[in-house]
């Protein structure tokens, strides 16, 4: 089974010392956050049972954390995750005809991963981008007033970093 | 040129560094709290000012400071709400993004006043790179002595953490953030109790926004006094607006709650006016969940005096024609804008949100989300429109936390000012599918920009 590396071991530790004796369970976010990141990017019930013998929790407990927040994969997804927001303030500028133009030029409908396994699209809701709409979640960071061309950039930037990575 | 007070120096370059923060006058306030005030003191001033929860509720935030129990020997906490997830508003990312130090500073000061050693900030997950700034930041400040033990040699100790959630926007509410930093799902707690008495691990927690911790910074540093002179009534202070939608120039703008709506729209050192030269037809001005004006009534009150940006004024006639000033964003629709569609996208996003404890906010918006699409995409039918109200006035007001609440009222405002265009959708399907409804008697009563701007 897959465990952390002795560095991501640390990180955890770290994170459980900011909180009183006893209270370890509030570090089961964060701990997820840096489980998802280093095992593919989901999190598989084998996954989540390590996060809950790290933290000394029921799995139930980890399980039921996990599937509330939106931001945990409980399934595989793609190399990259395209998150494109639809609500409000991002519709009224456009986001409805991003996510078809990315529909489109992927193949793929929402919530589905390319077969090359490099592309996922999900739809999320409000980001806290509205003034830079329309908007999507890729990886850490933001990228925003998407147009067709900037979406057309980010997937040759995505296959591109794909290959130098391999 | 309103007064600023926190965006003051957000351009100074270089000023994501404690260097040039300081230099430009940074920390000052902690050294003037620790060194000559008495914790009571500061939050006295807080009192004073006048300041207002800036997160949405616009609670007075000394009064909340003061409920906090001290009991002895029982560790109290001061959290800092960074989950902001409202649509349309984006301040506090801004603050954090680009002076993060200011949201620091104001963290000590009121750590100080709270007597609590270990805060947190409890960020919204997907602000995955403002962590690392404001991590930045904190060790930055530890490095100087603002942090860690025996901060300037006063006996106090304090240590300052970032959580980052994961996609949940129940978790803005202060009883939900509590639980998901405790490690569980973000359920809203019934209160009482309140957090002021059990909030984090069963201890006495003040949970503040943003935006309102930043506030404490200028409030000592100039008195509380000072503060409450800027501004008008109970709206005291700067406040941070956070513009979006069909305007030329969206992002966010710090006011002194003395300007009209007409000028915070069309003037150019803020919103610049609508974009490509249309018409204003509605504003959401306080995030999604206020109610949705038209133009008439977004910049004239009922008794037909000029609507202002401040708490008082945007209410003014409650619901039936005003709105809220809550977490100040601001949504723009123009003429070009469907309102059904755009409720129906806040509809969604409500019922994606709810946590599913109550089942009037679980099941209603569910239901709203499915009779608002069968509106928008032509099969929807007159009795529709009453059902939806009926719905969201059975939600309101009875769930455990204000998200039910939340999410009725949009729909609500919406059907009340634009029936006539739930009305035609229902009876024009075919038209409604091609075309939009535009502005009808809503109209902006400003005239056309003459040149439009890129």
């Amino acid at each position: 089974m897959a465990q952390f590396s002795d560095e991501k071991l640390k990180k955890v530790n770290e994170i459980i010392a900011r909180y009183p004796a006893g209270k370890q369970k509030s570090a089961l976010i964060p701990v997820l956050h840096v489980a998802q990141e280093e095992f593919g990017g989901w999190l598989s019930s084998e996954t989540m049972d390590y996060v809950a013998s790290l933290l000394k929790l029921e799995p139930i407990e980890v399980y039921e954390v996990a599937t509330f927040y939106s931001m945990y994969n409980l399934k595989p997804v793609g190399k990259y995750v395209f998150e494109v927001c639809q609500t409000g303030p991002c519709m009224i500028n456009g986001s409805d005809e991003i996510i078809e133009y990315i529909k489109d030029k992927l193949g793929i409908k929402v919530g589905e991963t390319t077969a090359d396994g490099l592309f996922t699209l999900k739809t999320v809701e409000c980001l806290g981008a509205c003034g830079y709409a329309p908007m999507m979640q890729l990886g850490k960071h933001y990228r925003e007033h998407l147009t067709k061309e900037k979406i057309d950039a980010i997937i040759n930037e995505c296959e591109r970093n794909a290959v130098t990575n391999n | 040129m309103g007064r600023k007070l926190l965006l003051e120096k957000a351009h100074v370059p270089g000023i994501r560094n404690y260097d040039v923060y300081r230099r430009e006058g940074g920390y000052r306030s902690v050294e003037k709290a620790f060194k000559t005030m008495s914790p009571d003191q500061v939050t006295e001033e807080v009192k004073k000012s006048g300041l207002r929860g800036r997160g949405g509720a616009g609670f007075p935030a000394g009064m909340k400071w003061s409920f906090l129990a001290k009991p002895e020997g029982v560790p109290r906490y001061l959290v800092c709400n960074a989950d902001e997830s409202e649509p349309g508003t984006f301040k506090d990312r801004y603050l954090m993004e680009f002076i993060p130090h200011l949201l620091i500073e104001g963290l000590i000061v009121s750590s100080y006043a709270l007597g609590s050693n270990k805060t947190f900030i409890y960020i919204r997950g997907e602000y995955a790179w403002i962590v690392d700034i404001l991590e930045q930041a904190i060790a930055e400040a530890k490095n100087n002595g603002f942090l860690g033990k025996n901060i300037l040699g006063t006996g106090f100790d304090l240590d300052i953490y970032v959580q980052r959630g994961a996609g949940a926007y129940i978790c803005g509410e202060e009883t939900a953030l509590l639980e998901s930093l405790e490690g569980k799902r973000g359920n809203p707690r019934i209160k009482p109790p309140f957090p002021a008495v059990k909030g984090l691990w069963d201890c006495p927690t003040v949970v503040n926004n943003v935006e309102t911790i930043a506030a404490v910074v200028p409030i000592i540093n100039i008195t509380g006094e000072e503060y409450a002179k800027i501004g008008v009534g109970k709206s005291t202070g700067t406040k941070l607006i956070s513009a979006c939608g069909n305007i030329n120039k969206p992002g966010v703008y710090e006011i002194d709650m003395t300007i009209s709506v007409e000028e915070f729209i069309y003037s150019d050192e803020y919103c610049g006016g609508i974009a490509h030269g249309k018409r204003l037809k509605a504003c959401i001005p306080g995030g999604s969940s206020v109610p949705i004006l038209p133009a008439n009534l977004l910049l004239k009150t009922a008794k037909g005096e000029n609507r202002m940006m401040n708490y008082e004024s945007l209410s003014d006639g409650g619901f039936a024609t005003g709105t809220m000033m809550g977490s100040g964003g601001f949504i723009v629709l123009d003429e070009d804008q469907c309102v059904v569609r755009n409720t129906l996208t806040l509809a969604r996003f409500y019922r994606h949100e709810s946590c599913g404890q109550c089942s009037p906010c679980r099941e209603g918006t569910g239901w709203m989300e499915k009779i608002l699409k069968n509106i928008e995409y032509g099969k929807g039918k007159k009795s529709d429109i009453d059902l939806l109200w009926d719905i969201q006035r059975k939600i309101e007001g009875n769930t455990i936390c204000p998200l039910g609440d939340a999410a009725a009222w949009p729909v609500a405002a919406a059907i009340r000012h634009f029936r006539d265009e739930f009305e035609w959708h229902v009876q024009y399907p075919n038209a409604a599918q091609n075309r939009n409804y535009g502005l009808a008697h809503y109209a902006d009563p400003l005239p056309v920009a003459s040149a439009p701007k890129a």
